[in-house]
Parts: C-alpha cells; sequence; structure tokens
C-alpha cells in the first residue's frame, strides 16, 4: 500500500468519500481547536503578552508530532514524499503577508481556523472577524492584479525543504525542529511562571515523558534514514488505460497497473524520434529533452534544444524537475542507443519525475532517421551506448537533423506513446 | 404558595468542561495533520476556502468581473466550481468541529470575548479589522496560520517557517502599541 491515496488527492465527484474524508478531517481540526480554548480570544491574544502561551504549545506541539510521524513514514518507505504538498517558497510575498497577518492576529485576537470555531460557538467578535475575513480575501483579489508580477515571481524558489537549504539529511534537520521546540516549550512555560504567575506544579508530569517520546522518535528518523532509490523504483507502479470503442455499445475501457521494469520491457516509454519530434512543436506538453551523454559525445552532435545532463550529474538537478517545470512537462531522456537513458529513467521515475520517456534508438536512431541525406560516415563496430557515426569536428547541433524542417517533416506516422501524468503544480493544492 | 422551578436544560446553559491541556490538545491536532497528508498529501487550511467562497459570490453577482481578474479567473473561470477544491469540505468541517465541540463541552454561549478594558462595540470593530487585515495577509503569503505555519511547518517547507516567523514577528511587534485592547 502506497500513501497517499491516489483517490483522495483531490476531491472529485466521481469519489463522492473525498469530500467526507475532507470534511472529517475539518471536523477533527475545528474540534481540536475549540477544546483547546481557541474559541476565546483573549486566550489567543495572551500568547503576545506572555502570560499564556497556549498557542505557542498546541501550535508547535501539532507541528512536531505531525513532522515526526510524517519523515517517519517516509523513512519506512509507506508515505511517497513528492505526493505530499509542500508549500513552495515565495520569500517575499510570504514575508508582507506573514507581517501584515500578525497585525491581524493581534488586532483582531484569532486566525482563520480559531475565528471558525470561535464563530460556531457563538462568540460575537469571532463571527464578525470571520465576516471581515470575507472581505479581506476579496481586497486581495481586486488589488492583485497591480502587483501581480512581484507576487508571483519575487523570492520564488519553488519547493524547496529546510533540509535542502541547510545541507543537512533530513532526519537531522527534524531532530533538531524537535530539540528547538522542547526548548520553546521550557521557555515558554518559564515565562507563564513569571509574566503569569502560573503555578508550575500543577502542570501534568506526562508532558515530560511525551517530550522523551517525541525525542525518540526524531533520533528513529535519523537512524533508519531515507528509502534508498533502488527501493523507490521497486515499489513504483504505472497505470495505462486501454479504450476499445464498440459498435452499438460503450467502449470498453482497461486498465493496467506494471511495474517500472515492465513498463520498459512492454516498450510503453520509449518514443520514436518521430514523436520526439512533433511533440517539440505541440503546444499542449512542455517538452524538456535531457542528453544524458559525456559532453564529447553532446558537442560531436546532439539535437537542437537538448539539455546536456550527462549520467553522473543527474542526481544533482533532479531537485529542479520536480519542482520547478508546469504540470504539462514531458521530460525526454536520450543516449546514443537507450542504455544510459534508460538507467536515468529508473533514475528519475523512482525520484517521483513525471511524464519521464526514453528516445528509442537514442541519437543514433536520430540520426539514422532524419539524417538519411546529410551523408554521415558509420562507423564500423561502435560499442554499445556509442555513437554509430564518426563527426570530424564537434558541430554540436548545427547539422540539418538536429532542427528538422517541421513542414518537410508534416506528415510523419508513429504510435504515440506520450500519456500526460498530472502532477501536483503550484495553484493545485494547498491554500493557495 | 409553591413555586414550582423549572430548571430549563438549555444547550446553552450547560456546564462548561475545561480546555483541554495544550500538549494534548496539540498532540491530536499533530496526529489529524499527519493523517491528512499520509491519506490524501494535502495538509490543512482555511484561507484558500474564504477566497473561493468570495470568488463564488463574485461570479454569480458579475461573472465578468470574474473573467477580468486572473486570481479570480483561476478559481472561478468559465464553469469551473470554485467550491470544487478539498480546502472547501475542511473549513464546513472546521465550522461544524468548532460547533461540536462547544456543544459537548458546554461553552455555546452568544457573547463577546474581549479584554477588561474595551467596550462591546470596539471589540466588534477591531474583531472585524483583524479579519480583514488577517485574510488580506493570508491570501498575499499563500495561506494562514494553518496552511502555512502548521502544514508547511510539518513539511519543513523554507518558505512556511519564514511565514510563520514572520507572523510572530508581526503580532509580537504591534503587542505593545495594542495592549490596551487586551490588558
Amino acid at each position: 500500500m502506497n500513501f497517499p491515496l491516489p483517490e483522495f488527492i483531490a476531491v472529485s465527484a466521481a469519489n463522492p468519500w473525498t469530500y467526507v474524508l475532507f470534511g472529517v478531517i475539518g471536523f477533527a481540526f475545528g474540534f481540536t481547536l475549540e477544546m483547546s480554548g481557541f474559541g476565546d480570544s483573549r486566550k489567543l491574544a495572551a500568547q503576545f503578552y506572555f502570560t499564556e502561551l497556549t498557542v505557542l504549545k498546541v501550535m508547535f506541539t501539532a507541528i512536531v508530532t505531525a513532522m515526526v510521524l510524517l519523515f517517519g513514514a517516509v523513512s519506512l518507505g509507506i508515505l511517497n514524499f513528492s505526493q505530499v504538498w509542500v508549500n513552495p517558497t515565495y520569500l517575499w510575498s510570504g514575508i508582507l503577508g506573514g507581517l501584515i497577518m500578525g497585525v491581524g492576529f493581534i488586532v483582531g485576537g484569532f486566525c482563520p481556523t480559531t475565528s471558525l470555531a470561535s464563530a460556531s460557538t457563538g462568540k460575537i467578535d469571532g463571527m464578525l472577524f470571520m465576516l471581515g475575513g470575507f472581505v479581506g480575501a476579496f481586497l486581495f483579489g481586486e488589488t492583485e492584479p497591480f502587483f501581480t508580477n512581484w507576487y508571483n515571481n519575487a523570492g520564488y524558489y519553488g519547493r524547496v525543504t529546510l533540509d535542502q537549504v541547510f545541507n543537512l539529511p533530513v532526519g537531522l534537520v527534524v531532530l533538531l525542529v524537535v530539540l528547538m521546540a522542547l526548548f520553546m516549550f521550557w521557555g515558554a512555560e518559564q515565562l507563564e511562571r513569571i509574566v503569569g504567575k502560573r503555578d508550575l506544579s500543577k502542570e501534568p508530569k506526562l508532558r515530560i515523558a511525551g517530550a522523551g517520546v517525541l525525542f525518540a522518535l526524531a533520533l528513529g528518523v535519523v537512524l533508519i534514514g531515507t528509502p534508498s532509490l533502488e527501493e523507490k523504483y521497486s515499489k513504483l507502479t504505472f497505470t495505462r488505460t486501454e479504450t476499445i470503442p464498440q459498435l452499438n455499445a460503450d467502449p470498453i475501457v482497461n486498465t493496467y497497473t506494471y511495474s517500472g521494469d515492465q513498463m520498459l520491457e512492454k516498450r510503453l516509454v520509449q518514443i520514436t524520434p518521430a514523436e520526439t519530434f512533433k511533440a517539440v512543436y505541440n503546444q499542449n506538453i512542455n517538452l524538456i529533452m535531457l542528453d544524458v551523454r559525456p559532453e564529447s559525445d553532446f558537442n560531436l552532435y546532439h539535437i537542437k534544444g537538448a539539455l546536456n545532463v550527462p549520467l553522473e550529474k543527474l542526481s544533482d538537478i533532479t531537485p529542479d524537475l520536480l519542482s520547478e517545470p508546469p504540470a504539462n512537462s514531458v521530460f525526454v531522456l536520450m543516449s546514443n542507443d537507450e542504455t544510459a537513458a534508460t538507467e536515468a529513467w529508473k533514475h528519475l521515475v523512482a525520484a517521483s519525475v513525471p511524464n519521464v520517456y526514453i528516445l528509442e534508438g537514442g541519437l543514433n536512431n536520430w540520426i539514422a532517421f532524419f539524417g538519411e541525406n546529410e551523408g554521415f560516415q558509420a562507423s564500423t563496430a561502435p560499442g554499445e551506448d556509442q555513437l554509430g557515426y564518426i563527426f570530424p569536428a564537434a558541430l554540436g547541433s548545427r547539422y540539418e537533423s538536429c532542427d528538422p524542417n517541421p513542414i518537410a517533416y508534416e506528415e510523419l506516422e508513429f504510435e504515440a506513446r506520450i500519456r500526460l501524468e498530472l502532477k501536483r503544480d503550484k495553484s493545485g493544492g494547498g491554500c493557495g | 404558595m409553591t413555586t414550582a422551578s423549572i430548571t430549563k436544560k438549555s444547550v446553552f446553559n450547560r456546564p462548561e468542561k475545561p480546555y483541554v491541556n495544550p500538549y494534548l490538545g496539540g498532540m491530536i491536532l499533530g496526529i489529524v495533520l499527519f493523517l491528512a497528508f499520509f491519506l490524501t498529501g494535502n495538509g490543512l487550511g482555511s484561507s484558500g476556502a474564504t477566497s473561493r467562497i468570495d470568488a463564488l459570490i463574485v461570479d454569480s453577482v458579475s461573472p465578468s468581473h470574474v473573467d477580468n481578474n486572473p486570481y479570480l479567473l483561476k478559481m472561478a473561470g468559465g464553469d469551473k466550481n470554485p467550491l470544487d477544491d478539498w480546502i472547501v469540505p475542511v473549513f464546513f468541517g472546521a465550522l461544524l468541529g468548532g460547533f461540536a465541540s462547544g456543544l459537548f463541552n458546554g461553552r455555546l454561549k452568544l457573547m463577546t470575548t474581549k479584554g477588561p478594558n474595551i467596550s462591546n462595540r470596539t471589540r466588534w470593530l477591531i474583531a472585524f479589522l483583524g479579519g480583514v487585515l488577517f485574510l488580506y495577509g493570508a491570501r498575499m503569503a499563500r495561506g494562514c496560520t494553518s496552511g502555512q505555519a502548521l502544514s508547511g511547518g510539518a513539511t519543513l517547507s523554507a518558505g512556511s517557517w519564514v511565514v510563520m516567523f514572520a507572523i510572530f514577528g508581526g503580532a509580537y511587534g504591534l503587542a505593545y502599541f495594542v495592549r490596551k485592547l487586551w490588558n
């Protein structure tokens, strides 16, 4: 079983249980906030005068509990982290927006969900905060066109997590965050004692045990580490559907599930030079060609528009492939034959990059197909995944076949194998 | 003359149960948050639903206005139903959940929570103003305390941690100047 469950990633009328599940999650959310006291603005505001730090305790306990469980599940290989929504980083709008929220917080005494808990239990101030919220969100929509460029581009770093920022293993970051939270809880209790005149001996001793458990779990995450690419690859499944039209009846739709190796064996992810060429001009696809050969081969001959990412360097750019491109990106990997490209394919699909394909037959096949009239000299006995042609000079993509004429090749027959898999794009998940 | 006193056991007059210990509440919230990620890949959220409900209202009053505003267009353009997003059931679920907790814990009461030195009227005004500001900021930051701080915090999103510190920074920064509202 692989989580998250694909059927529940978004709501859909086809699966009404999705609405129920999200509703139940919301119910638990609102219930927990109200029972913690967040229907009362005084409790929320007290945080900022150091008399009662319930906000900090609830928030940070929630964050570190969820974090440890989440990364624990990832380490154990049961949760696919690339299918988990991670808020993309927009530095400047995030900072300004956060500061404005802070002002709203201390003036209004609520945040959005606590205002829901408050309004639903009869607090008039909660209801007014909620109402004001509708106005505020509306005002944002009205004013956004004035700064839309800044809003969408300034300080945009895509999907980036703290472990990447500090270049530390995820488990270690989890542990450090837990330690920071425990320190803050201790500090908060001291402030409550000093400023809020609270009697700490009345606090349940169980919280010390809880802290210990949290620390132990975080340590566990550090020690288990993250699943290897091989482990991830072996768990992968791909679905392909086949629609067979019927005379006088609904078409039959068959769905097949394959492993990574099966996809390769059945040649479902190898696309012909013809299909690749057509994809370049397909407006619905953002085609990204990654040539995984060594730089020397790339310089002798490469397809116009292809990027050279030698196989050793592939893991360096993989995070960018996950965060940067739009949802309709299709990656085509290519080597001289298929060996290196297949290796690269396994690597990328294991890292959960969607829409990855292999150029069938590689550059050798491309040259044979498009370069027929260019009189390239074939080399006598090329080795496996070696260039099958001899090029006297490193002309890169300056041969005619590197950028075939679309008009000359308007009519091309091929079996289309590209299937666009939807991935989470920046407006898809989260609050955005 | 005897007066039979009828004790009206109104839902609004139940004995109030105490609040749950914050660490326990936080732990339960954390488990809910984890389960949300585990089952659906999404965390929690709220402000997005507010925007979507707004978009629905605007779309019913003036669809051309929606078409002319790319921000609204993304949510409600053409045939799109702005309420058809996971965050909307979460929003309504949270309303219901809050109510349920209030009911269960004897905290259903028409009242105003406020600092001791201001009037109800003042409180109502600043609550409304606070709501306007908070949600404006939340849309600008692409999430509020649940969408960014809780959810993004748990997934270690760098941007979310920045937003979280900015929220607390802004609130602490202004706290001294508005202390009369709460103390």
